[in-house]
C-alpha cells in the first residue's frame, strides 16, 4: 500500500475538540463531520484539502476526547495517512479500529513542511519527501495490528 | 519480574500468569460504557458489522449524559437511537433523564465498578474508575461496538509512573489541585502509553471524591489509566453498593516503573491551568502576583468535579455572599442523588441565594455543549478538565480550570482569586 500527496502541517498537542469541535457532535455522518474538520485550528482546510493529501503533526497528536468523530472527520476529508512524532493513544487506536493509516516518525515530523509533496511506502515504513528529496524511517506496526488493517478494520478483523 | 497494579489486573483478564510492557493481549471486560455522543457511532458499526447479540446485558452501561436534556433535535435522535438499541438488547445499565447522572460520577455511585475490574468506555475520562483500583480506559466507539459484541479488548501491557504520596492536604486544597500540579509538572504527555499509579501513605488523608478527581484527569497527562491502591477508604465506598466479590490487587514489591515521582501533599497549594492546556498551571500564589484575571463564568461541575464534596466546598465559600456583578455562576449536580444530598442539606439554597445557577446533571457546558457557552473573548473559570482552544465556546473564549474552592472564590470576586476568610 502507498501514498501520494501534499502535505498540511500542524505542531504539538494537536487535541480532537480543534480536530472536530463538540458543537458538531450531534450528527454521527461522515460527510457533515468531514464539513468541519480542523474548523477551530485551521479554517480554511476544508476548502485546502485534497482526497490523497498528507497531514503531519507533531508530538501528542489527538489528544483529549476519546471522540472517534476525530479521525472519521479527517479520513472522510481525504487524508490519506497521517504522520506525527507522538499519537495520543487513544486517537492512535481509533484510527487503526476504523482504517486510518497512521505514522510515528519523529524525523519526517520534524522536517516536513506544509505544501511539501510526499511518498509513503506502508510496507517498508519509508517516507520519502519529494520536495527536500529526503527519506524517512516511520516506526512499523507490529503484527498483530498489521492484521486488523489489513483485514480493514477491527469489527471486520473480529467477525472475520 | 514483579508486575504494577496495572500489570497485574490486565494479566489476570487476559489469562495469564503474568505480563510484561509492550505485550499485545486481549482481555475479557467487566463493563463497556458508552454515552449520547460516542454510542450512536458504535451502534452504527456493530449493526453495519452484521452482530445480532451482545455478550452480557448487565455489562454493558449506556448513559445519556452529554446533550441532555436534549439540546437540539439531533442530539434527540442520538439519544432516540440509544434508547431503541437499549430497547433491543435488553440493556440492564441505560441511564436517561430522570435517572441519568454524568456518567463518570453515576458508574462509581451505582457501584458498577469495583476494585480490580477491567473495563472500557467510549470517553476519555473512562480512566476515573482507577480511584476504585480497577484498570479502566478510555477507547473509541469501534473498541466500544467489539467490546460489546464480544466482551473483549485488545491492549499493549503500559509501563508504569509511581507516584509514591506523602503528607496531607491543607485547607482549601484537593485532589484537583494534586493532579493539576502533577500535569504541570510532567506535560501533558508526560505520561503517554503509560499508567499512573498512586500510592503512599498520604493516600489516607485522600477522600474518594479527591481520588476519583485526580484518576479523572490521568488522561490530561496523556496516560492510558491512572490507578490507585485499594485501601480502607475504597473499600468502605464499595461497601453497601455492590454485592460482587472483588480480590484487592497491589503492585508487587519488585514491580518495576519507568519512573518514581515523591509528593507532599503538604506542600500543595491551589492551583489554576492556564489556556489553552493542562499543562500551563500556575500556584494561587503566583496568580496574586499579577494582574487581576477578570472572569465572565463560573462553572461548579462536570465528572471532575460535580460530586457531594466539591459542591459542599463550594457552598462554605459562597455562604451568605453574593456573585460579582458581571459573572454568571453554573453549579452543575452530577448525579441525580447528589442534586437530592444537595437540596436536603441546604446547599442549593446557599447556591441560589449567592446569586448562582443550577442545573440538572449534564456535561453540558465542559465541552462547549450547551447550558453555558462563552461568547468571543469571554473567560471562564471552571472545575471542568480542559482548556483546549474553543473547548467552552468561541475559539478566542478562555477556560481557566481550578477547584471548586477556588472557583466559588472567584465567582465572588470577579477574578481569579484564593478563598477569602
Amino acid at each position: 500500500m502507498k501514498a501520494h500527496g501534499i502535505v498540511h502541517k500542524y505542531g504539538d498537542n494537536v487535541d480532537t475538540d480543534v480536530i472536530i469541535p463538540a458543537r458538531y457532535l450531534n450528527t454521527a455522518d461522515h460527510k457533515e463531520l468531514a464539513s468541519h474538520c480542523m474548523e477551530d485550528i485551521d479554517k480554511d482546510f476544508v476548502n485546502k484539502v485534497k482526497p490523497g493529501d498528507i497531514m503531519v503533526a507533531n508530538m501528542n497528536f489527538g489528544c483529549g476526547s476519546s471522540r472517534e468523530h476525530a479521525p472519521i472527520a479527517i479520513k472522510e476529508s481525504g487524508i490519506a495517512c497521517v504522520i506525527a512524532s507522538t499519537f495520543a493513544r487513544i486517537f492512535y487506536r481509533n484510527a487503526i479500529n476504523i482504517g486510518l493509516p497512521i505514522l510515528e516518525c519523529d524525523a519526517a515530523a520534524k522536517d516536513i513542511d506544509a505544501g511539501n509533496e510526499v511518498d509513503i511506502d506502508f510496507d517498508t515504513g519509508i517516507i520519502t519527501n519529494v520536495t527536500k528529496g529526503r527519506t524517512y524511517q516511520a516506526q512499523p506496526f507490529p503484527d498483530f495490528i498489521k492484521e486488523i488493517i489489513n483485514k480493514g478494520g477491527l469489527l471486520k478483523s473480529i467477525k472475520g | 519480574m514483579g508486575m504494577t497494579m496495572t500489570q497485574k489486573i490486565l494479566a489476570k483478564h487476559a489469562g495469564l500468569e503474568t505480563v510484561v510492557p509492550g505485550q499485545l493481549i486481549r482481555a475479557k471486560l467487566d463493563m463497556v460504557l458508552g454515552n449520547d455522543i460516542t454510542s450512536p457511532v458504535a451502534i452504527n458499526e456493530f449493526e453495519k458489522s452484521g452482530f445480532d447479540s451482545v455478550f452480557d446485558r448487565t455489562k454493558i452501561s449506556l448513559v445519556m449524559d452529554h446533550f441532555t436534556p436534549n439540546k437540539d433535535i439531533k442530539a434527540a435522535k442520538q439519544c432516540q437511537q440509544c434508547r431503541n438499541f437499549a430497547d433491543k438488547y435488553d440493556i440492564l445499565n441505560y441511564y436517561d433523564v430522570g435517572n441519568v447522572g454524568i456518567e463518570h460520577a453515576l458508574l462509581p455511585e451505582k457501584g458498577l465498578v469495583v476494585p480490580s475490574d477491567c473495563v472500557i468506555g467510549a470517553d476519555s475520562h473512562t480512566c476515573t474508575y482507577g480511584a476504585l483500583g480497577a484498570f479502566s480506559t478510555g477507547v473509541g466507539s469501534t473498541d466500544m461496538a467489539a467490546g460489546m459484541a464480544t466482551g473483549e479488548a485488545w491492549f499493549k501491557v503500559p509501563t508504569a509512573i509511581k507516584f509514591n504520596l506523602t503528607g496531607k492536604l491543607g485547607k482549601w486544597v484537593s485532589g484537583k489541585d494534586v493532579i493539576l500540579h502533577i500535569i504541570g509538572m510532567i506535560g501533558v504527555d508526560g505520561a503517554l502509553y503509560q499508567s499512573m499509579e498512586f500510592t503512599g501513605e498520604g493516600l489516607k488523608s485522600l477522600s474518594m471524591d479527591d481520588r476519583l478527581c485526580m484518576a479523572n484527569m490521568a488522561i490530561e497527562a496523556g496516560a492510558k489509566n491512572g490507578i490507585f491502591e485499594v485501601d480502607e477508604v475504597t473499600l468502605a465506598y464499595v461497601k453497601g453498593r455492590t454485592d460482587r466479590q472483588f480480590e484487592v490487587m497491589k503492585a508487587d514489591p519488585d514491580a518495576e516503573y519507568s519512573r518514581v515521582i515523591d509528593i507532599d501533599l503538604s506542600e500543595i497549594r491551589p492551583t489554576v491551568s492556564f489556556p489553552h492546556l493542562p499543562e500551563n498551571t500556575k500556584t494561587i500564589d503566583e496568580i496574586a502576583k499579577m494582574d487581576k484575571i477578570k472572569i465572565d463564568q463560573v462553572v461548579i461541575g462536570s465528572c471532575t468535579n460535580g460530586r457531594y464534596s466539591d459542591l459542599e466546598t463550594a457552598a462554605k465559600v459562597v455562604k451568605g455572599k453574593k456573585v460579582a456583578k458581571g459573572v454568571r455562576a453554573i453549579v452543575i449536580p452530577a448525579t441525580q442523588q447528589i442534586y437530592l444530598d444537595a437540596l436536603k442539606n441546604g446547599l442549593l439554597e446557599t447556591f441560589i441565594e449567592a446569586g448562582m445557577v443550577v442545573s440538572a446533571p449534564t456535561c453540558g457546558p465542559c465541552l462547549g455543549g450547551h447550558m453555558g457557552i462563552l461568547a468571543p473573548g469571554e473567560r471562564a473559570v471552571s472545575t471542568t478538565n480542559r482548556n483546549f482552544v474553543g473547548r467552552m465556546g468561541d475559539t478566542t473564549s478562555e477556560v481557566y480550570l481550578a477547584s471548586p474552592a477556588i472557583a466559588a472564590a472567584s465567582a465572588l470576586t470577579g477574578y481569579i482569586s484564593d478563598v477569602q476568610e
